[in-house]
This record gives C-alpha cells, sequence and structure tokens, in this order.
C-alpha cells in the first residue's frame, strides 16, 4: 500500500511575524517596499555562538527555522534532510569573490568560501544534531523546494524513512537585491498593494525560510498530508489548465473537490497570466488565496505558501489577509498550490486535511 | 524480484583527459594525465597543476552552434555539450518518445561567467543577459532545453558528491515509475572562485596529486561535464537498445562531523558504501574494483581509507585506485566522470591505474592499484564525497 | 611582549568574529583550539592568513600551525622570534 505522508512540524521565519506562530500572527504590512524586510528571531537564543560567529543571513535563518519545525514535530532525529535553495548562500559567495578582487586573489581567507557552498544549511543541520542519513540540497529555480519535497514522498514511500525534515530557504543578498532592481526583476517603486491585479512588471521581492517535519504516521495532530507534487520545467499558458486537470485525475480528483487554490501571483504582469488564466479556467467558484504579498518573491517563496497552507487545513480558516475572490468558504478538505516563476519551473501540490485523523 | 539495476543506455564526458568516453578510455589505458596549467582565464595561480579542457570559450559556443552574443557560462556549454553526446550515444534523436527528465549537478553553476562580470552590470547594460549565470537552475534549463526535455528538470547540489546523487535520484525516479528515462550527470567549469576557495583551505597542491600516498599534498583540481542517459526495462525492450551497464546500488549518507573536514574513521563513507551495497544485494567480496573518490588531500585519502578497511574486514580488499590524476577533481562533475570510467572498466574488463604513487601510507596497511590490469570486471564501487559531510556510492554492475 | 598580546588577541576576535569575548577572557597560557576558545581547522587557516597579514609570516603547511597556535603565549613567542613587518 502507497505510504501516506503526514506534515507534522512546520516553522516559518519570512517578513512576517511567523517565526513561532501561526496564520493568527499580526500581519505586517510594508508600504513603498519594494524588497520586504525579514523579521528574525534573536539568532543568539538559538545557536550556539561557536556555530553563529560563522553564519550568513541564510545559515541563521535555515538552522533556526529547521531546527524549530523539528521541535513542533517533537522529532529529534529525522531519518533524512531534504532542501531546496534557489540562489543558496549567496551573502558568503558576493563576500568571497569580492575578497578575491579586492585583493588580488592574495590573503585570501577560506570561511565565507566554506559556507558559500548551497548545501551548507543541510549540512550544518546535520551537523548540529548528528543526523547521519540521506542529506540533500536541490538548486533549481522556482522546483527548489518542490523537488525537495518530491525526493521526501518518494523516499518515505521507498520504506527509507519514517520522519523526514524539508524545507527551503533563500535570502536577498544587497548585490542581488541591486541587480534585480536594475534588471528589472524587482519593480522599481511599487510595494505589497501591487501583487494582486498588476499592472507593470517585476515583482515585490523577500527571503524566508520555511520548513516542515514529513512523516509517515500522523502523530497526534497532523497539519495536513502531502497527497502528490508535480513538476515541470516549461509550460505555456494554455497548457496550465490540462495540466492541473491531469494531476487532479490521476489523484482522483475534479476541480470542484479543491477548497482553496492557493496561487504564486507575484505582481509581474508577464506572467500572472498563468495564476489568472487557470483561475478562470478551472478555479472560478473555489475561494482563490494569494500570499507573495506578504513573504515576497523569491525562489522558495511556495515553501511560504505550503507553510500557509498546512495551517488553513489544521485550523479550516483562510486568513482574510489571503483571500483573492470573496466566496463563501468550504470546509477546507483539499488544497492546491500552484506557483512558477518567470514563465518556468511551474509546480503543484496537493494536500489533504487530516483534522479527524487519526 | 530482485532489483536488477536500471539500464544505462548511453553516456557522453568532457574532461581534460578526453571529449568523448572513447578519448578517455584511450587516456587511461596509456596512462596519460590530462592536467596541465589554467590557459583559459587570467589568475596568478597558473602554474598550478589543473586538469582543464583544452577549448576555449569561442571554440565551444561555435561547436554548439550558438550565436556571437549568447548568454551561456562555460559550466552550462560543458553541460550541453556533454548531455547531447550521451543522447546520441543512447541513439536518441530526440526525447519526445517517453517521459524524459533531467537530473543535472553543479557545485558554482555559471560562477564562470559571473565573477568576470559581477562589479560591471551597473554600468555595462549588454552584461545584463549573463544576470542568470549565478543560479545553477539556469544552467539545467539551458541543457533540458537542448535535449528538448519539457517536463521534470531539477538541480543537485551537494558540493563534491553531486553528481553521485544525480544518479541516484534518476535510478529512483524510474524505479519508482515517475519516469521512463532521465539523463544525470553533472557539469563544472573551472572558475577563479573555486580555484581560490581550494587555495585558501590550502588543500590544492603545487605538485601532480598523488592519491592514497604517504607523501600526498593535496587536489589538483580539473572541470567536466559528464552524463548517463538511463531507462526503463520497459524503454530498453520497446527500443531494443544496447545496455552498457546498470545502476545496481546507491546510497547517500552524511558524516555528520564537520563542514570540510571528514570523520577519523569515515562514518559518512562507510555508511555509503554499506547501503550501496545493501541496495545492490551485494556483498564486499562480490566488487571487482573500487573507483575511490581518492582526491589526494591528506584528511579524505586517510579516512576513506579507514572506512574500506572497516567494509572489507577480514576480506580482502579488491584492487582500487583514484582516477583524479587524469581529470583533476571536477567538483560536482567528479562523480559523473567516475560513473562513466567505471562503465568503461566494466566493458573491458580492466582496472585503472593510481598514477603519481609512490609510498603507501603508513597508517593505513593497503594501497591502489598502480599498473593497468586486465581481469575479470562484474560489480564497480564508486565513492564520492563533498563538504558538508555529504557522501554518496554508487554501484555500477556488468549487463 | 604584553602589547604583543593585547593586539593578537584583538586580532583573533577580529578575524574570527569572537564578538562575545574581550581580549581579557582570554587567558594567555589557555589552549586556543579544542575546550579552550573552541577553535577548529578552519580557525587555524584563518590564523594563518592573519599571521601572513599583520606580521609577514607565511606558513605554507597547515601542519605547522598546530605546533604555533596551541596559545597566546605561544603565538607571541613565534610572531616575535619570526616577523618579517
Amino acid at each position: 500500500m502507497m505510504k501516506r505522508v503526514y506534515v507534522t512540524g512546520l516553522s516559518c521565519i519570512s517578513a512576517q511575524p511567523t517565526f513561532g506562530a501561526g496564520l493568527d500572527t499580526e500581519w505586517r504590512f510594508q508600504p513603498e517596499c519594494n524588497v520586504l524586510e525579514t523579521i528574525h528571531p534573536v539568532y543568539k537564543s538559538f545557536l550556539p555562538a561557536a556555530a553563529l560567529r560563522r553564519m550568513s543571513k541564510v545559515i541563521r535563518m535555515g538552522v533556526t527555522s529547521a531546527n524549530a519545525a523539528l521541535a513542533d514535530a517533537g522529532v529529534s532525529m529525522p531519518d533524512a534532510i531534504i532542501i531546496g535553495t534557489g540562489m543558496g548562500c549567496g551573502e558568503d559567495s558576493d563576500k568571497f569573490l569580492e575578497a578575491i578582487v579586492a585583493n588580488g586573489e592574495e590573503m585570501l581567507t577560506p570561511t565565507a568560501f566554506i559556507q558559500s557552498t548551497h548545501n551548507t544549511v543541510g549540512a550544518q543541520v546535520a551537523v548540529g544534531i548528528g543526523c547521519k542519513g540521506y542529506n540533500l540540497t536541490y538548486v533549481n529555480g522556482a522546483v527548489s523546494f518542490e523537488s525537495a519535497l518530491l525526493d521526501a514522498q518518494m523516499t518515505i514511500a521507498e520504506g527509507n524513512a519514517h520522519t523526514i525534515l524539508t524545507g527551503g530557504i533563500d535570502e536577498l543578498t544587497k548585490h542581488s537585491a541591486d541587480l534585480f532592481r536594475h534588471s528589472g526583476l524587482i519593480k522599481l517603486g511599487g510595494d505589497y498593494t501591487e501583487v494582486l491585479h498588476s499592472k507593470s512588471g517585476g515583482t515585490v521581492f523577500g527571503e524566508g525560510a520555511a520548513f516542515a517535519v514529513l512523516s509517515d504516521s500522523p502523530g497526534k495532530s497532523p497539519y495536513a498530508e502531502v497527497a502528490d507534487v508535480w513538476m515541470t520545467a516549461v509550460l505555456q499558458p494554455q497548457a496550465v489548465a490540462g495540466a492541473v486537470s491531469d494531476f487532479l485525475t490521476a489523484n482522483g480528483l475534479t476541480p470542484a473537490d479543491i477548497d482553496a487554490v492557493v496561487l504564486g501571483i507575484d505582481g509581474d504582469v508577464q506572467y500572472d497570466g498563468y495564476y489568472s488564466q487557470t483561475a478562470t479556467d478551472l478555479f472560478a467558484e473555489t475561494p482563490q488565496v494569494y500570499y507573495k504579498h506578504l513573504c515576497g518573491e523569491f525562489n522558495t517563496a511556495q515553501a511560504f505558501g505550503f507553510w500557509a497552507a498546512c495551517h488553513m487545513l489544521h485550523t479550516n480558516e483562510i486568513p482574510p489577509v489571503m483571500v483573492i475572490n470573496h466566496l463563501p468558504q468550504r470546509e477546507l478538505n483539499h488544497i492546491l498550490l500552484y506557483n512558477q516563476y518567470n514563465g518556468i519551473d511551474h509546480s503543484l501540490i496537493l494536500l489533504k486535511a487530516c483534522r479527524n485523523t487519526p | 524480484m530482485a532489483y536488477k539495476g536500471v539500464a544505462v543506455t548511453g553516456m557522453g564526458i568532457l574532461s581534460a583527459a578526453g571529449m568523448s568516453p572513447a578519448e578517455n578510455y584511450a587516456a587511461l589505458l596509456a596512462g596519460r594525465s590530462g592536467i596541465s596549467t589554467i590557459e583559459n582565464f587570467e589568475t596568478i595561480h597558473n602554474r598550478l597543476p589543473t586538469g582543464e579542457i583544452k577549448m576555449t570559450n569561442a571554440t565551444l559556443a561555435d561547436l554548439l552552434g550558438l550565436p556571437l552574443v549568447n548568454d551561456y557560462s562555460r559550466t552550462a556549454m560543458l553541460g550541453v555539450m556533454a548531455a547531447k553526446a550521451a543522447l546520441a550515444d543512447a541513439g536518441l534523436p530526440d526525447t519526445a518518445d517517453c517521459r524524459t527528465g533531467l537530473v543535472s549537478a553543479s557545485s558554482v553553476g555559471g560562477m564562470d561567467t559571473d565573477e568576470k562580470h559581477h562589479f560591471d552590470y551597473f554600468n555595462n547594460p549588454a552584461l545584463l543577459r549573463y544576470v542568470g549565470s549565478r543560479d545553477i537552475g539556469n544552467v539545467t534549463h539551458k541543457i533540458a532545453e537542448a535535449l528538448g526535455i519539457t517536463g521534470f528538470a531539477t538541480t543537485i547540489s551537494t558540493a563534491c558528491s553531486s553528481s553521485a546523487n544525480a544518479v541516484m535520484l534518476g535510478a529512483r525516479l524510474i524505479r519508482s515509475g515517475r519516469l521512463d528515462r532521465v539523463v544525470v550527470g553533472g557539469t563544472d567549469a573551472l572558475s577563479k572562485f573555486t580555484v581560490n576557495g581550494f587555495r585558501t583551505l590550502m588543500i590544492l597542491s603545487d605538485q601532480l596529486c598523488q592519491p592514497f600516498d604517504n607523501d600526498r599534498t593535496g587536489l589538483n583540481l580539473g572541470e567536466a561535464a559528464a552524463y548517463l542517459v538511463l531507462e526503463s526495462d520497459d524503454m530498453v525492450q520497446r527500443r531494443g537498445c544496447r545496455v552498457l551497464a546498470r545502476v545496481a546500488g546507491y546510497a547517500n549518507a552524511n558524516d555528520a562531523f564537520h563542514q570540510t573536514a571528514s570523520s577519523d574513521n569515515g562514518e559518512g563513507a562507510y555508511l555509503a558504501m554499506s547501503q550501496a551495497l545493501a541496495v545492490a544485494g551485494l556483498q564486499p567480496a562480490d566488487i571487482s574494483y573500487i573507483n575511490v573518490h581518492g582526491t589526494a588531500t591528506p584528511n579524505n585519502d586517510l579516512t576513506e581509507g579507514r572506512a574500506l578497511l572497516r567494509i572489507y574486514g577480514d576480506t580482502p580488499l579488491p584492487p582500487f585506485s583514484s582516477t583524479k590524476p587524469f581529470t583533476g577533481h571536477t567538483l560536482a562533475a567528479a562523480a559523473a566522470v567516475e560513473a562513466v570510467y567505471s562503465i568503461l572498466a566494466l566493458q573491458n574488463d580492466v582496472v585503472f591505474p593510481n598514477l603519481n604513487f609512490a609510498t603507501p601510507m603508513a597508517d593505513l596497511g593497503t594501497s591502489p592499484a598502480i599498473q593497468l590490469l586486465h581481469t575479470r570486471i562484474n560489480h564497480v564501487l564508486s565513492n564520492s564525497f563533498g563538504f558538508g559531510g555529504n557522501c554518496s556510492t554508487l554501484i555500477f554492475s556488468k549487463v | 611582549m604584553e602589547d604583543l598580546k593585547l593586539e593578537l588577541k584583538k586580532n583573533i576576535i577580529t578575524v574570527l568574529n569572537l564578538e562575545d569575548l574581550k581580549p581579557e577572557d582570554i587567558d594567555d597560557n589557555a589552549p586556543i583550539f579544542g575546550d579552550g576558545l573552541g577553535l577548529d581547522s578552519i580557525d587555524a587557516l584563518e590564523l594563518i592568513v592573519m599571521f601572513s597579514k599583520e606580521y609577514g609570516i607565511k606558513l605554507t603547511d597547515p601542519k605547522e600551525g598546530k605546533k604555533i597556535f596551541i596559545s597566546i603565549n605561544t603565538m607571541a613567542d613565534y610572531i616575535t622570534a619570526h616577523r618579517t613587518v
């Protein structure tokens, strides 16, 4: 029998006060910001000083959020650690590259280089808790987290793990922010209010670290069940509806069975058509949800969407701040997430409620 | 039913030792190293022995038929060329006949390109086309596009073990029935970033690297791209295609000891090897040849050697060698390069020599094969380890 | 010598990012690796670069560092005997 995959622990560090909180948090809006500022926990309280002194922002966020998800699940030692990150440890990469140029390749120190490898967070979590199990880092743009989630689902199905720590992490460095503004990936001016129904190119950017503990047993009070994950490198706008229908059919569902659809709308007028087309074609009568006005766009932003959707299924509530169309809310049994970035790296995640499990 | 392994139906490789499997095999037979010095970019480290592919970016672009103005990093060009060669080797004109995926690996992606322009993007708009080169997924997208793969495509980055994990994921995707065919491998071009990075760790040798030698002084870097085509048995039957070897075993474990150093007894390496043997349903004694990670750093070779001795216990070790003296350490591409070499060993019943070896390690009690050895090869075990304690083992078996 | 030791401690705190430490927290005789300050092999590499930059001492083999980076006293002695700047 196919093993089920339950979400038994969650944690999120983002531009919202999500750390240690759920959807009943005090949402924070940042007017006139095209790069959302992250609300960081006091890392000294969570990380040993000896390790902290070497950690860049993404490593601090990642390791702290990862450990918090494990604590939330009551798991001290997962069987595997599978992480997604689009851009990895950019701050350390920038630092080392800048040092190479500034010093003409001489008198360079190793720390930034060592910490710049994309698998640093996965490694640091493993070293921190002594986890010798399967350890992998995916780095494929907007499907980095989804690749990790898919691998985790496969690993549990293979019977090679009972509990897996998975998550998505990305940081926005100063250099990247400047560059993304310069190249139009970040909106010129504009703020979170321009994410929905945008008429301009570029997006409002953010960063974050959202983690989940997945388990083959529901435990006392699972947040949700991960029913399926699907991803594709390329998809034409007119093919999305077909792909979504095929995905739902493979899971024995139709669009009418979806109680909320979570869309990765990021305010880039060039590509938001993917979402509006899907919403019109398949989900006109379905409550539609968005979240990137809260966390900003980044390669692993859908890990924030995943975190939010799991909480929605757990509480049977959609926070009004995320609602797109004002339809009467149904009982939340199935939530579908759809995301893409810049027209590529499309993904679908199907989550099921398990409020009555076990 | 016992797992007989996912079929490998094609392979492509570009390394300092050769630009095809045949050229690499000829170099391996002749004991001809591809190590030279860096000529393709400006660096003060241009006297360090390095496995550079002697083809400029302009030549690579020309061979790929890219326009003069393009947005390809060297890592992407090497990757596209090797992956296309793998597909051609599998006798595939395209990939539309079944669910084909791509799992590619890289440690720094297009850093070779980004590092040239990092500071100039703001005052030269023409350079903005390279903004994406730092994104490793960008390399994978270019390879997918060249192969006509539009569906499943992802990228793995676990430092120097990356492409072993790509082979592993590809085999699992086929085994689970999610895909019918997966192109797997890795690509990493030399860059100032990595050369200087390894230099700061003081593990780059200014001599030709001497894996498993008592007096080894560190590694030589290299650049490479290598890809395998993996297919389900149904596809093999449907196409009536030849099978080069089978991916019989795979495992990934973590040393969980230190960001860069291996634990004294090579715990991660030991776990990866023992789990890969279990997946393949093999005993250590069944392995005919071990292609060790063997970077020639003091720490790696000692701990990998200890892990090997732990795996074998009282059973005699089969011949083992590191082929990194031929290619240099090609980082995320290394495991895919060595997968090609493992398959060449299986196809030709040969053990490749561990070049530059002179003195056995005082504290190990075993040493590598230093001569070309013609002997029946049924199963090859290949190790790849990386920063962050990432340890992976692959086992390839004769068809 | 005392000036050198104080300067050395400040340099160590800066290059190793030991922001919670003050020079007076570091005992001249205490081991700085392992149980002492809890430093590791990466820190040793950082110290090798610091020796080169600040004191013109070039160590080419990380193993040499093991005999020098024992305590503040051993480091200060080595610097006094070998500094070129």
